[in-house]
């Protein structure tokens, strides 16, 4: 197999590595390359760090391994190879009633990423999190061995694979339980929350099979976390085609995300949605994946790149998520992409993000008084009892990180075993030191 | 998902990714799909995926265009298939130049993929389309069948070779209503040409292969894919000999 020397990045593009990249079109290419040269495996590359890069290291993209290999129409249990994009699942089997059951906010995340991640959606107060929907997978060891694992066979390899970002062996193909939808459109019901007890007050109350916040990550005072709730629910009908996607050609200059634009954008961002509400109905794809409308929108943010921070901290720590929320108003660096949302306490996997509780998602352009800020937003993440999110990171430390997560002396075993050698060593995994246990 | 089709499409080559996603585009429009190739393993997880996605059948097959006793099968599958019958060859090898001049007996095996062993088949296969008065093959060549030049001439001649036979081929279908299509595509990101340096405007086999099932359609003769290769070989193509023979292009 031929290597390729690529320059990657993540796709906040702030974090860069040279790599030697083999693309697999055949399975048995993947355990061959596997058993000359063992490297990690990357998706779609969506995670916003270091988490799929391997500087001066071999990488396997994964993305050419994308078919579905089998699909039952009565249980809705659908087998596919890792490099299969989620929302490609979604486009075909909506129509026929079935929806994977977790959606993460962009379509092009490849079902291994999603495994690897553990990534979650708008349901997780109710469904939880991609892998707890994960009914076996096969997983190819550094020697290019394949094993089938799932919740019951090798469990204790299967939870270190899910979130496992990638450190137990390459994910060849996966059986996933799918679940019922009503067909590929959304009922979408916006609602104004005018500040940030309000906003907690409607999250808590939402009763949507779907929920989604936006957050005003630059308002101030009185309006501090005031924003718009998204719930949507899946119905039928007939909605036009979508239109083609478009694409950002080049890097934008960066006033392009300034503070005054920033501010202005959000304002009437804000004001869209009516005092009393709306209710629209949307296509399946606009709903769950709004931003992937714009193809390579994280060149928005220019040469320099983009960080987004994300933590999910406890219920009862709401208070220390407000003093959070206010440190980045008042920074005045927010972009107009944050999120907030409601979590429940489902992960399948040691190194999973997800706790019961709230999660906060914010973009910030690539500057040095943004550096600081996440790092202090990490500090008070982990005053708060809480965690960030390994998919989003490109500035965390080692200690913090394995502070938040518990089970990861356990995970740090199981990886041990898997791949002793360390070959699926990633930039993320370096940087934090993830495979010591301590 | 439909239960009867209204076209058979045979594949050939059916483990390029071009091909690959050829065959998704005509499985999601409900079509009965046969693959043909050489790896029969990969084949059949390609054959589910074209059933999951709609395809009205889907099956693999063993297809080895330098042994003429493989097309039998293929050929037999294909005649039972419902509705129109269509074909579409992705086969196609590129040795590097530098291991021909090693070993000329190379050029056997070039000449057969690119060229003598997807004609036969073709040639085979014709009758069946002047039977029903219709059906479309598409072929598809290379721009590198448009000039010789030194860094691939092997590959393309038999490129050059094939080109010619399906205009002969298209002379002779169109007087029974069936359609034949040369595609030369320029530069394709598929594992032929993964990791070969000087690369440039690559495109997608997605697009490449929506590109070509669209062409089809609209009966186009010769489709040059990207369409800009046209501009590009047209170019290449006036250059005076005297002067093409001093360049390394
Ligand atoms: C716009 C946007 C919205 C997002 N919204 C959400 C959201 O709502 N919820 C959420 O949880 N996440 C979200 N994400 C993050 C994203 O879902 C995850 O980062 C996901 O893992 C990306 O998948 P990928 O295929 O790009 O994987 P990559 O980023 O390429 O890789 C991620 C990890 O998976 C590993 N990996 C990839 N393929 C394999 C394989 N075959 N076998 C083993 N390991 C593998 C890599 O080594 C790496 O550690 C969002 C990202 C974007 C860009
Ligand atoms: N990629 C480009 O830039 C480019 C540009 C112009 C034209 N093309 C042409 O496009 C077509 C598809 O190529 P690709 O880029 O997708 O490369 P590829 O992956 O190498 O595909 C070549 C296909 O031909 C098959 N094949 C080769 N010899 C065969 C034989 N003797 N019998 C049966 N099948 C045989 C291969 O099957 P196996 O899996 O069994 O090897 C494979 O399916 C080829 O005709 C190629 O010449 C490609």
């Amino acid at each position: 197999m031929q290597w390729k020397d690529e320059i990657n990045t993540g796709w906040g593009r702030v974090l860069k590595a040279r790599e030697k990249v083999a693309r697999p079109e055949r399975a048995p290419a993947l355990a061959k390359l596997l058993e000359s040269t063992p490297a990690p495996a990357a998706g779609m590359r969506r995670s916003y760090g270091d988490a799929p890069l391997n500087d001066g290291g071999h990488v396997i993209d994964m993305t050419r391994l994308d078919r579905i290999l089998g699909f039952d129409g009565e249980t809705g249990v659908i087998e596919v190879e890792g490099g299969v994009r989620i929302g490609e699942l979604a486009r075909l089997y909506a129509p026929q009633g079935w929806l994977p059951a977790v959606l993460p906010g962009t379509g092009f995340a490849t079902v291994a990423g999603c495994i690897a991640n553990d990534v979650h959606g708008k349901n997780h107060h109710h469904m939880g999190s991609f892998g707890q929907h994960v009914k076996s997978l096969t997983l190819l060891g550094p020697d290019g061995k394949a094993r089938v694992i799932g919740p019951k066979r090798g469990a204790g390899l299967f939870r270190a694979t899910v979130g496992g970002l990638g450190q137990t062996g390459v994910i060849l193909s996966a059986k996933l339980q799918m679940i019922p939808c009503k067909g590929d459109v959304m009922m979408v019901t916006e609602r104004r929350a005018e500040n940030f007890e309000q906003f907690l007050e409607l999250l808590d109350h939402s009763s949507a099979t779907y929920t989604v916040g936006w957050i005003d990550a630059t308002a101030r005072g009185e309006a501090l976390g005031r924003g718009i709730l998204e719930e949507g629910e899946t119905g039928s009908g007939l909605m036009p085609k979508p239109k083609k996607a478009r694409s950002v050609p080049m890097n934008a200059p960066h006033f392009a995300l300034s503070k005054p634009v920033v501010k202005l954008f959000n304002r009437a961002y804000f004001s869209r949605v009516p005092a009393h509400g709306r209710t629209s109905v949307k296509r399946i794809g606009e709903f769950f994946f709004p931003l992937d409308k714009i193809h390579d929108w994280n060149r928005l943010y220019g040469k320099r790149g983009f960080h987004q921070f994300q933590c999910v901290v406890p219920i009862e720590a709401a208070g220390r998520l407000r003093e959070m929320l206010e440190t980045i108003a008042s920074s005045g660096l927010a972009s107009p992409l944050a999120v907030l949302k409601r979590m429940g306490p489902g992960r399948a996997g040691m190194m999973s993000f997800p706790m019961e509780g709230y999660t906060l998602a914010v973009d910030f352009p690539n500057r040095p008084q943004a550096r600081l800020l996440i790092a202090r937003l990490g500090e008070m993440t982990e005053a708060a009892g809480g965690r960030i999110y390994l998919a989003k990171d490109s500035l965390a430390s080692g200690a913090r990180v394995k502070a938040m997560y518990e089970e990861h002396p356990m995970w740090a075993g199981e990886v041990a075993e898997a791949d002793p050698d360390g070959r699926f060593v990633t930039d993320l995994v370096r940087r934090l030191d993830l495979r010591s246990p301590a | 998902m439909n239960s009867t089709a209204s076209e058979t499409w045979i594949i050939l080559g059916a483990t390029s990714s071009m091909a690959r996603a050829f065959a998704r585009i005509v499985a999601e429009e409900g079509a009965h799909v046969i693959l043909a190739g050489r790896d029969l393993d990969d084949m059949k997880r390609t054959a589910a995926d074209c059933r999951a996605r709609g395809a009205a059948g889907a099956e693999a097959v063993k297809f080895d265009a330098r042994r003429p006793e493989s097309f039998k099968a293929p050929l037999a599958r294909t005649k039972e298939g419902p509705g129109s019958i269509n074909a579409a060859v992705f086969i196609g090898s590129m040795p590097d130049q530098a291991a021909i001049d090693a070993d000329p007996a190379l050029i056997r095996g070039v000449v057969a993929d690119n060229f003598t062993g997807p004609a036969e088949f073709l040639h085979r296969l014709a009758p069946l389309l002047e039977e029903r008065g219709a059906g479309t093959i598409i072929g598809v060549g290379s721009v590198a069948g448009d000039r010789g030049r030194i860094g691939n001439y092997v590959y393309g001649a038999a490129k050059a070779g094939f080109a010619t036979y399906l205009s002969g081929l298209r002379n002779r279908l169109a007087r029974s209503g069936a359609h034949v299509m040369t595609v030369k595509p320029g530069f394709v990101d598929t594992a032929m040409t993964w990791g070969i340096e000087g690369m440039f405007l690559v495109a997608s086999p997605e697009k490449i292969a929506a590109h070509i099932l669209k062409a089809a359609r609209r009966k186009r003769n010769i489709l040059y894919t990207p369409f800009f290769w046209r501009y590009i070989m047209a170019i290449i193509r006036a250059i005076p000999e005297p002067i093409f023979k001093k360049l390394s292009v």
